[in-house]
């Protein structure tokens, strides 16, 4: 075993963590610094990970194992293939950005940074963990800190929104955990199953579950995953979460908390279980249709812009479970993508929301207009957002979308194509948000606000060029997420499931 | 020269991006570059056009862009960029980038002065690469994705001056309306993936050929041609297009004559093969684009701002073309996009011209006499009216004959009147306006002057093409070349150009009679234009009005979309978090509930254990007692 490269990742934001601790609290500048080079260290070795990675080779990568309890089989066991490496990358550049987006915050940064970073670590840890006890671990790791996050850090109904998000999370990984058991307990069973206790993921996915408790606790995990990527009608925290967190909360809420969930029915649900996902098929898509285009039409008419950013991250998330429902390799390849193009745009748009938050005390948009005349930089940032938002070409999500669209349509005609149309009421929000907030009249009540610069042009730059790179070069990370989904597509393929022509 | 063809999208980018990210500070440099790019894609296009015409194979260049393997019965998404080039290309490149260049220099003079100079130029050479790029595709992905980035293009530039909320409207109007196409248009083109698992044009074409008017091919052809119908501006997707006069006017030349609208023509024109392969689509085609012809032909009579007037006659003509395409003449349409794209551009330059010389006045009933101060800007007008109207010999003339000539070989009887009847119109509201702003008596007390070289060089370069371009497909041209354009672009087997004197005469006689109507009323004023509009009051108010068709448009998004919005926000406040909510209290309420057993009094507790001993032990000594429990 060579140099522990994800190990690294993983435990660079904890140690960063503890390293806040250190620091004096009133020194808020070495804290900030502090955590930038943890969460630097993160992203350089995420992107170097990402491109040692074999994509010819594909499986998982850079593996780590250490024993832990032998009796049940838990390893503390690390790794990476075309499905997770993405989602390793995302959530560096998002918590690299989220530091930066945090430059100005003054209000207890010691605390701040520690709950942020240590949360993360989480959040790398489900998506490395080769072990299903670990992973499960990682998830409430990632999920707990964020209630005393928006508790604490918040703005407008910040205690209502956080014990709903905490509530409703919470409730959801119960549901889940009682899937994760029962088909931890099946495995183990030894007229059923292997006859001994693991919670290696690849050998619980080898085993053939009876069809119908695969229905039995796919239904389980499609409930308690749902509610974190979140599924209508369990959509309900985010908003109210997204719009009430602090800002580098609400990136990585919509980045990659909500990401945590699409993955997991990958990984598990629909690896574990595929006749139970194949029955359950119907009715995702369905409410995944009702979460693109319902969604989008209630962010339509939000009067607060964040809603309006939260609504349509709800609403993006139903192209990720129609795509996920479609079960072929087109559509989960853009699944994934959408994933990952979808926790960009977001962390883009919270970012910017922010900064114009910080400047102008309100996110009323009736109370803006004009801004692109002081704030040309975060207007244009903002733009790139809106246009990934809608889907356009030269932007990634336009590729992942269109990869969803193609899977979708060869399975579920008619809900597919009334999910296509959510791209036209997305243009609607996107566009309004964008012309009633930056264009018309000079408006002189904001002539004192600055535009963005320096670092708070960090996060822009970045959010924006991976955006713009991979939807012009798409090759460089749908090869990759090709070579994790294939091996899964394969099994539905020896299933024969669907194929409508 | 074709292996240079893909320099001609990649030198407008490189225009885009260097002076977003370097020269935006100069406005020369900025200018400069743009202005370099155009041209040095222009002569790398007339190259190719040069050669295409002495050897017309197609010549087809692509890199793998994006590949997801097929995997059992489902189709994966194998995607390709590439070049196509053939005569159709060949000559779209060629009026492309010739509009562009003198849209470019006509620019130079248009906005001299204004705050985002370089940031315009940087816009205008984004939307030449991404029409330019929509022009070589050789499949309906890539086209789809330009297609995409022209409609952006168009945004940026028609909501150019952002601080005028009319602009900002505009530019939103314009943009939205075309994704209700685009949705229609993406929807078609992944259905035709998914049953022909390609997206090339070559490829697709015999596999069309096999399943000639099965029901999904009408399907997809219809749904395809949706995409057109947004960006060609064609009945019922009209209404951004008047309201896209809010851009910057050489913005609005470009967008009429060679690019956006034209882009949904030459996409009819590209993927000829599979509308052609349903009698369905094709009679959708035609009977679509002859309504247009004559929807827009009759607002344009009314119309005061003169912008607007060339905008509704931009309509007209457009659908002409795709009308010309749906009775099964490529050649026709696509011979007249490009004879429009002159005249039509000539004309819009024009209006741009005599607006900057009136400081931007665009009402014409304000203007008047402008011939005595600004001569060349007032007779190359005329003779893009002229060109327009189709009098003989200019370009008007031939393409509208080669449509009508069409129209009456595939027995369209229907669709030939109606032609002739645009005819009449067209020729009779633009020369309402020439009567109206150039000559008479001066209407206001304006002090308009001819502008600069700058911009009256591309007004006379255009009109030697508007006079001359139609003879392109003359028999005289056929005779003395042995090639005209009917040889060059077209689908089957090539035409060879001939003068019906019939339908010659008809059209000519209908434009001459349009243009003496328009002298009666205008300048005679035999007959008052007011108590016309009196007389027909109803009728003039529905055509102020658009037949209220932007009127209800507004009212379906404004009270039907945003209330139906409304409604579904109240669901999920009151309805789903009622419920999720309502279950949290109903916890709380249970928990507020039992907590009322935890008195704190210690009598109370020793009293519950005392019980609970007594009941342990009774349980415990059941079997003794010989009792129930096991």
């Amino acid at each position: 075993m060579g140099f522990p490269i994800l190990s690294t990742i993983l435990l660079a934001p904890v140690i960063g963590s503890i390293a806040v601790l250190l620091i004096p609290g009133k020194n808020s500048k070495a804290i900030k610094v502090t955590a930038a080079l943890f969460s630097s260290v993160s992203l350089i070795l995420a992107v170097l990970a990402y491109a040692g990675y074999d994509r010819t080779v594909g499986g998982m990568q850079y593996v780590e194992n250490i024993p832990w309890v032998k009796t049940f089989g838990v390893n503390y066991a690390l790794g990476v293939d075309g499905l997770s490496m993405p989602m390793v990358l995302l959530t560096a550049i998002i918590l690299f950005s989220g530091v930066f987006v945090s430059w100005k915050l003054e209000d207890r940064p010691k605390e701040f940074f520690f709950y942020m970073l240590f949360l993360v670590g989480g959040v790398f840890g489900v998506f490395m963990s080769r072990d299903m006890f670990f992973m499960f671990f990682f998830l409430e790791m990632a999920v707990i800190p964020k209630f005393i996050l928006i508790n604490v850090w918040g703005s407008k109904y910040k205690e209502y929104a956080s014990m709903k998000y905490t509530l409703y999370l919470l409730g959801g990984s119960a549901i889940a955990l009682i899937g994760l058991i029962t088909i931890f307990l099946y495995a183990a069973d030894p007229s059923r199953g292997l006859g001994y206790y693991t919670f290696d993921i690849a050998t619980l996915a080898s085993v053939k579950y009876d069809p119908a408790f695969q229905k039995f606790a796919f239904f389980l995990l499609i409930i308690g995953f749902g509610v974190l990527v979140p599924m209508f009608p369990l959509h309900r925290w985010t908003p109210d979460g997204h719009s009430a967190a602090p800002t580098a909360i609400s990136m990585l809420l919509a980045g990659v908390i909500m990401k945590l969930g699409g993955y997991a029915i990958i990984r598990i649900g629909i690896n574990f279980l595929p006749e139970g996902a194949k029955f359950w098929a119907p009715l995702i898509a369905a409410l995944a249709t009702v979460n693109a285009v319902y969604i989008a039409v209630v962010a339509m008419v939000q009067k607060d812009i964040k809603y309006v950013v939260a609504n349509s991250s709800v609403s993006h998330m139903g192209y990720v479970l129609i795509g996920i429902a479609s079960l072929n390799a087109a559509a989960i390849d853009g699944a994934v993508g959408q994933m990952f193009a979808h926790g960009i745009m977001a962390a883009l748009f919270f970012s910017l929301v922010g900064n114009i938050y910080d400047k102008t005390h309100t996110r009323e948009i009736a109370d803006y207009g004009g801004l692109a005349h002081q704030m040309p930089r975060v207007a244009a940032g903002f733009m790139i957002a809106s246009l990934a938002s809608l889907g356009l070409p030269g932007m990634f999500n336009f590729v992942s979308e269109f990869a969803i669209f193609v899977g979708a349509v060869q399975v579920f005609k008619v809900l597919s194509v009334i999910s296509i149309f959510a791209v036209v009421v997305t243009a609607i929000y996107a566009l309004r948000v964008m012309k009633q907030t930056f264009f018309g009249p000079r408006n002189e009540k904001w002539d004192h606000i600055k535009d963005a610069k320096g670092v708070e042009m960090v996060p822009i730059v970045l959010l924006g060029g991976v955006l713009l790179l991979f939807g012009f070069f798409p090759h460089l990370i749908m090869d990759m997420i090709n070579s994790g989904v294939a091996p899964l597509a394969e099994k539905f393929v020896s299933l024969k499931i669907g194929g409508i022509f | 020269m074709s292996q240079y063809a893909w320099l001609i999208p990649v030198l407008p980018f490189s225009s885009f991006v260097a002076i977003v990210f370097l020269l935006k500070k100069s406005k020369a440099a900025s200018a400069a570059y743009a202005l370099a790019s155009m041209v040095a894609s222009f002569v790398v296009a007339l190259g190719i056009l040069i050669e295409k015409v002495q050897d017309p194979k197609a010549i087809e260049i692509a890199v793998n862009w994006l590949n997801i393997p097929e995997m059992g019965n489902f189709r994966g998404l194998n995607v390709q960029m590439g070049l196509l080039i053939d005569p159709l290309s060949a000559a779209m490149l060629f009026i492309v980038t010739f509009i562009a260049i003198l849209v470019t220099l006509f620019s130079i003079g248009y906005m001299e002065g204004d705050e985002g100079f370089s940031r315009y130029f940087a816009y205008l050479s984004l939307f030449a690469f991404s029409m330019l790029g929509l022009v070589v595709a050789n499949n309906y992905f890539q086209m789809f994705v330009f297609w995409e980035l022209v409609g952006l293009s168009s945004y940026l530039l028609i909501g150019f001056w952002y601080h005028k909320p009319s602009a900002a409207d505009a530019a939103q109007k314009a943009f939205i309306t075309n994704r209700w196409a685009d949705f229609a248009f993406m929807v078609g083109i992944i259905l035709l993936f998914v049953y022909f698992g390609t997206f090339n044009f070559a490829e697709l074409g015999p596999a069309i050929e096999h399943t000639k008017d099965a029901a999904f091919i009408t399907l997809i052809g219809i749904l395809i041609f949706i995409g057109p119908v947004g960006k060609s501006a064609q009945f019922p997707l009209h209404v951004w297009l008047p309201d896209a006069m809010e851009g910057p006017t050489p913005v609005s030349a470009f967008i009429h004559a060679a690019t956006m609208v034209a882009a949904g023509v030459y996409l009819i024109a590209r993927g000829f093969i599979l509308f052609e392969s349903s009698e369905t689509t094709m009679l959708v085609i035609a009977y679509i684009g002859g309504f247009t012809a004559l929807f827009a032909a009759s607002i344009a009579i009314v119309q005061k701002d003169i912008k607007r007037v060339l905008a509704y006659s931009t309509l007209s003509q457009l659908g002409y073309m795709v009308m010309a395409m749906g009775v099964g003449s490529l050649t026709a349409g696509m011979f007249h996009l490009t004879t429009h794209a002159f005249f039509k551009a000539l004309l819009f330059l024009g209006a741009g011209s005599v607006i900057h010389a009136m400081h931007h006045e665009q009402d014409m009933f304000k203007m008047g006499a402008l011939s005595k101060k600004m001569p060349v800007t007032t007779w190359t007008f005329v003779i893009g009216s002229l060109a327009l109207a189709g009098v003989f010999p200019l370009a008007g003339f031939w393409s509208k004959d080669e449509i009508l000539l069409a129209a009456q070989h595939h027995n369209f009887t229907g669709l030939f009147v109606l032609g002739v009847i645009v005819a009449f119109m067209t020729a009779f509201y633009m020369f309402r306006l020439i009567f109206v702003a150039f000559f008479g008596e001066k209407k206001s007390d304006h002090h308009a002057h001819e502008t600069s070289w700058l911009m009256t060089l591309p007004l006379v370069l255009l009109s030697v093409f508007a006079v001359l371009a139609g003879f392109l497909n003359s028999p005289w041209f056929y005779e003395a070349f042995g090639k005209s354009f009917s040889t060059f672009v077209f689908f089957g087997e090539p035409e060879i150009p001939h003068l019906d004197l019939g339908v010659a005469g008809l059209s000519t006689v209908a434009a001459l009679a349009g243009i003496f109507t328009a002298w009666l009323i205008y300048s005679r004023k035999a007959i008052p234009a007011e108590s016309i509009a009196k007389k027909f009051s109803g009728l003039y108010k529905l055509l102020w009005n658009k037949y209220y068709i932007d009127d209800f448009y507004q009212w379906l998004f404004d009270k039907v979309m945003f209330m139906t919005g409304k409604a579904l926000d109240w669901v999920d406040h009151h309805i789903i978090d009622g419920f999720f909510d309502g279950f949290a209290k109903l916890v709380g309420f249970t928990g507020s509930k039992l907590r009322l057993t935890q008195t704190g009094a210690l009598q109370n507790y020793a009293l519950v254990i005392f019980g609970a001993v007594v009941f342990f032990v009774l349980l415990a000594s059941t079997p003794l007692l010989g009792g129930v429990i096991k």
